[in-house]
């Protein structure tokens, strides 16, 4: 049977974000004085694992066909709150880490209620709602401060049994707990399915609406989960409105580079992982070409584009001309 | 079949959308192990019964027995949950999920709470066997597949949901003869499991090879229920015809001769497998016709003269000449001055949000602009010229288009167009759901722009209206010109029969005397 053939092209998206990480962190390492080490691949994935987790958070929204503006802001928001309440005995740390969960969740469920049952566009509706959260950030830490336990944090960004970064089986945990059975739930596929085309799958009896929701709710929560790590990386809160923006663009270029389709109904959160990914090793591969700082948003907005066209290509083949507006 | 208990029943069940009734006090009766056939020509009420039936539409009115206790279905899931599944017209398939992922969308197979993905491909197997579709890869994408195939697929996702009633809308009408055939079988076989099957089929011999039970659907009432074979094809084209209305049509003026010059001319014009061979010719001050069923090519064919379809082959003639129109910008040029005048008139004709004097100048900006600037009087003055000439009624020229009834929305798309004094123009069912009166105003106007010299290709799925304006009808079926009716001899009749290719045996006719 050919059916790895079938599985190799649903997965394509997937594989050349992978294929473009792996070569971009093969000349990177090659490239770094102290080559492939232990330390320098921590240090990367630490960098790696926050824009991973807010794009993870975009591709649940994006397979819907929607867009989730207020990422970045549900990131810094939990940030904030982490600050505050991640902090004292492990009981106490544990209650806050689940506080700081529960209100990810919030936001996103925020988020989705307004989409789907307010009928609402997405782009309109996360704008607005990312205003908020950033607000309520400003207001939890209208300066940069708080703490976070330590030795939490500490295990949280080391490395275990000092090979593997723990935030890359953090990552890895959290792909198996939450994309993983998302994606092969129920749910999950009535999130494709609406992304793909919103009246069959409304013909077939499909539950849009739960599937909607849940995409929206989840990624309010592995935004959360970014925001954990940032805080566990930074020992503060820092309710910081530009990187806020970064995070949420970012988001949508690492989905685009990991094979999720804007349009909806396809790609999968690990390609987003991977664009995420190489997207950051975009920056360290200029560092250590000893290129100046200020190339960077050149050059990633380079790469992105060529990362684009390679899907673009499918509309020559369109017959009737009408299709290239659908 | 007369001992069998009705398995369901539609009692007065009515619809209206708007002021158009589409539904009138229908019944129907469906009896377990029979095939049961639905006629009606285009309009007749079919499509609307079928979506009352699968949970689709709510009716007004009337009620639904189901083993005799009344029900009511709120969505396509409470009526599936019931046994009642529809294979619809519009395929209702997800593109990007694999034809596995489709077959058992509605209800997949779970384990601890994920769906289990080897239970699915077993189901998904069975049914595309089932189907006589063991071709179709069942990790294949949907968007992949040929229109042909995915009818198998939307077919074996029927039979998996395990229905009691099943509904094929025009299912067949993209199949290939092979699957036709294969598909019979199924249906055959299903009838004899007990299944009840709704068929609605405009092509007479698969009606008189499957059904048992034929209804005859018209205005939105059953007019006949007899037994399959008992009447004439002749007999039930008699019982579809007839509608109540009439229109006034403006009176027809003596027929252009055939010897006069094409002002539009195709030759032997193929596009995928939507059209095939289609040659014709429109004169200038001739208004033709193009008839048959909803979706047999003629959509496409106005598409394909207005420079929308690319991979076309064949020739397109202006006055006598060869040209190659690759976008609409180019067919509206002057040496071709093509309009068309779409169907869709809220997303291919105008910009809703937009005034109406943005929206009637945009089509004709270049002509009324110097080095890029608008010259605000002139466009003044043909706006106004426009809205007096079609009588558009509108609060003012810079509301937004949107806020205006339907048919005066039409009428700012064809005005659009006149501005720049077409010489072809192209209308593609421009009267579907426009009132009487605004109708009978595009009768005239449609009368006087071929009076004042243009040339006119009208596509329209009623026949009243293919018999009150043109001058000459061509009817496709299935991507060709199957039959071309000249003058006197456009009748109801002529009409519906050559749609459903009854006269098939007859040779196409479109090139007329140029020939």
């Amino acid at each position: 049977m050919k059916d790895w053939r079938y599985w190799l092209a649903e997965q394509r998206g997937t594989l050349l974000a992978l294929g473009i990480f792996i070569v971009m962190f093969i000349i990177y390492t090659s490239n770094h004085p102290a080559g492939f080490t232990a330390n320098v691949v921590q240090t990367a994935a630490n960098k790696g694992v926050l824009l991973a987790f807010v794009a993870m958070a975009q591709t649940l929204v994006v397979i819907t066909a929607g867009i989730d503006l207020s990422v970045g802001m549900i990131f810094l928001l939990t940030n904030c709150l982490a600050s505050w309440l991640v902090v004292g005995t492990p009981m106490q740390t544990t209650l806050g880490v689940i506080a700081v969960l529960a209100v990810g969740l919030l936001c996103g469920a925020v988020n989705g209620a307004i989409v789907i049952y307010g009928r609402l566009q997405p782009i309109v509706a996360t704008i607005a709602t990312g205003a908020v959260y950033y607000g309520i950030g400003l207001l939890l830490r209208p300066f940069p401060g708080g703490s976070v336990n330590e030795d939490l944090a500490d295990a949280m960004t080391g490395r275990v049994f000092d090979v593997v970064p723990a935030s890359l089986v953090v990552l890895f945990a959290i792909v198996l707990l939450i994309w993983v059975p998302f994606s092969r739930s129920v749910l999950g596929r009535a999130a494709y399915a609406a992304g793909s085309s919103e009246t069959a799958a409304y013909m077939s009896g499909v539950p849009i609406r739960r599937g909607k929701f849940a995409a929206y709710t989840l990624a309010g929560l592995l935004a959360a989960i970014g925001g954990l790590f940032l805080t566990f990386f930074t020992y503060t809160g820092d309710a910081a409105y530009a990187s806020g923006n970064a995070y949420t663009l970012f988001s949508i270029a690492a989905v685009v580079l990991g094979g999720v389709s804007l349009f909806g109904g396809k790609g999968s959160a690990i390609g987003a992982i991977f664009g995420a990914l190489a997207f950051r090793t975009i920056g360290d591969l200029l560092f250590v070409f000893d290129f100046d700082p200020l190339w960077q948003p050149l050059f990633q907005g380079v790469i992105l584009l060529i990362a684009v066209s390679l899907g673009a290509f499918a509309l020559f083949r369109v017959r009737n001309r009408l299709e290239w507006f659908l | 079949m007369d001992s069998a208990v009705p398995l369901f029943r539609m009692e007065g069940i009515s619809k209206r959308y708007g002021g158009v009734r589409a539904l009138e006090k229908a019944e129907l009766v469906v009896t377990s192990g029979s095939i049961h056939a639905i006629l009606g020509e285009n309009g007749a009420g079919k499509s609307t019964l079928i979506k009352v039936m699968a949970g689709v539409v709510a009716p007004d009115e009337g009620r639904m027995t189901l083993d005799g206790r009344e029900v009511t279905f709120l969505s396509p899931a409470a009526a599936n949950q019931a046994g009642i599944v529809c294979i619809f017209q519009e395929l209702s398939l997800v593109p990007d999920l694999s034809v596995a992922d489709n077959i058992v969308i509605s209800d997949p197979p779970k384990r601890f709470g994920m769906i289990d993905r080897g239970a699915q491909r077993r189901i998904a197997e069975e049914a595309l066997a089932r189907a006589g579709a063991a071709d179709i890869h069942p990790l294949a994408l949907v968007k992949d597949l040929p229109l042909s195939r995915r009818q198998m697929v939307e077919i074996a996702k029927a039979l998996a949901r395990k229905p009691r009633i099943l509904i094929l809308d025009e299912a067949t009408s993209a199949l290939t003869a092979a699957d036709v055939s294969k598909i019979f079988g199924v249906l055959k076989r299903l009838r004899a499991e007990g299944l009840a099957l709704l068929y609605i089929s405009h092509r007479m011999n698969e009606i008189a090879e499957l059904a048992d039970q034929c209804t005859v659907f018209r205005n939105g009432r059953n007019v006949a229920s007899y037994k399959a074979g008992s009447k004439s094809d002749n007999e039930v084209v008699e019982l579809m015809i007839g509608r109540e209305y009439s229109h006034i049509f403006p009176p027809k003026p003596a027929a252009v001769p055939a010897t006069a010059a094409p002002r539009l001319e195709a030759r032997k014009l193929s596009w995928t497998d939507r059209l095939h061979n289609i040659s014709l010719t429109v004169r200038a001050g001739e208004v033709v016709g193009l008839g048959g069923l909803d979706g047999q090519g003629q959509r496409e064919l106005l598409l394909a003269f207005f420079g929308v379809l690319r991979g076309l082959s064949g020739e397109v003639l202006i006055d006598g000449k060869p040209v190659a129109i690759s976008s609409p910008a180019a067919a509206r040029e002057d040496r071709i001055g093509m309009a068309l005048i779409p169907e869709d008139r809220k997303t291919e004709g105008l910009m809703l949000p937009m005034t109406v004097r943005e929206n009637l100048s945009f089509a004709a900006l270049d002509r009324l602009s110097k080095g890029g600037i608008i010259d605000r009087a002139a466009e003044q003055r043909l706006i106004d010229d426009m809205v007096g000439l079609l009588a558009i009624k509108t609060a003012g020229l810079d509301i937004p288009v949107g806020a205006l009834s339907g048919g005066n929305q039409q009428k700012v798309v064809i005005a659009k167009w006149l501005m720049r004094q077409p010489r072809i123009i192209l209308l593609n069912d421009p009267t579907r759901g426009i009132d009487v009166g605004t109708k009978q105003e595009l009768y005239q106007l449609m009368r006087k722009l071929a009076d004042a010299g243009a040339a006119i290709l009208f596509y329209s799925t009623d026949y009243d209206e293919l018999i009150g304006c043109c001058d000459r009808v061509l009817v496709l079926y299935d991507g060709a010109v199957k039959r071309e009716l000249v003058g006197a001899e456009i009748t109801e009749r002529a009409l519906i029969a050559s749609a459903l290719n009854i006269h098939g045996e007859e040779s196409p006719v479109g090139l007329g005397a140029s020939a």
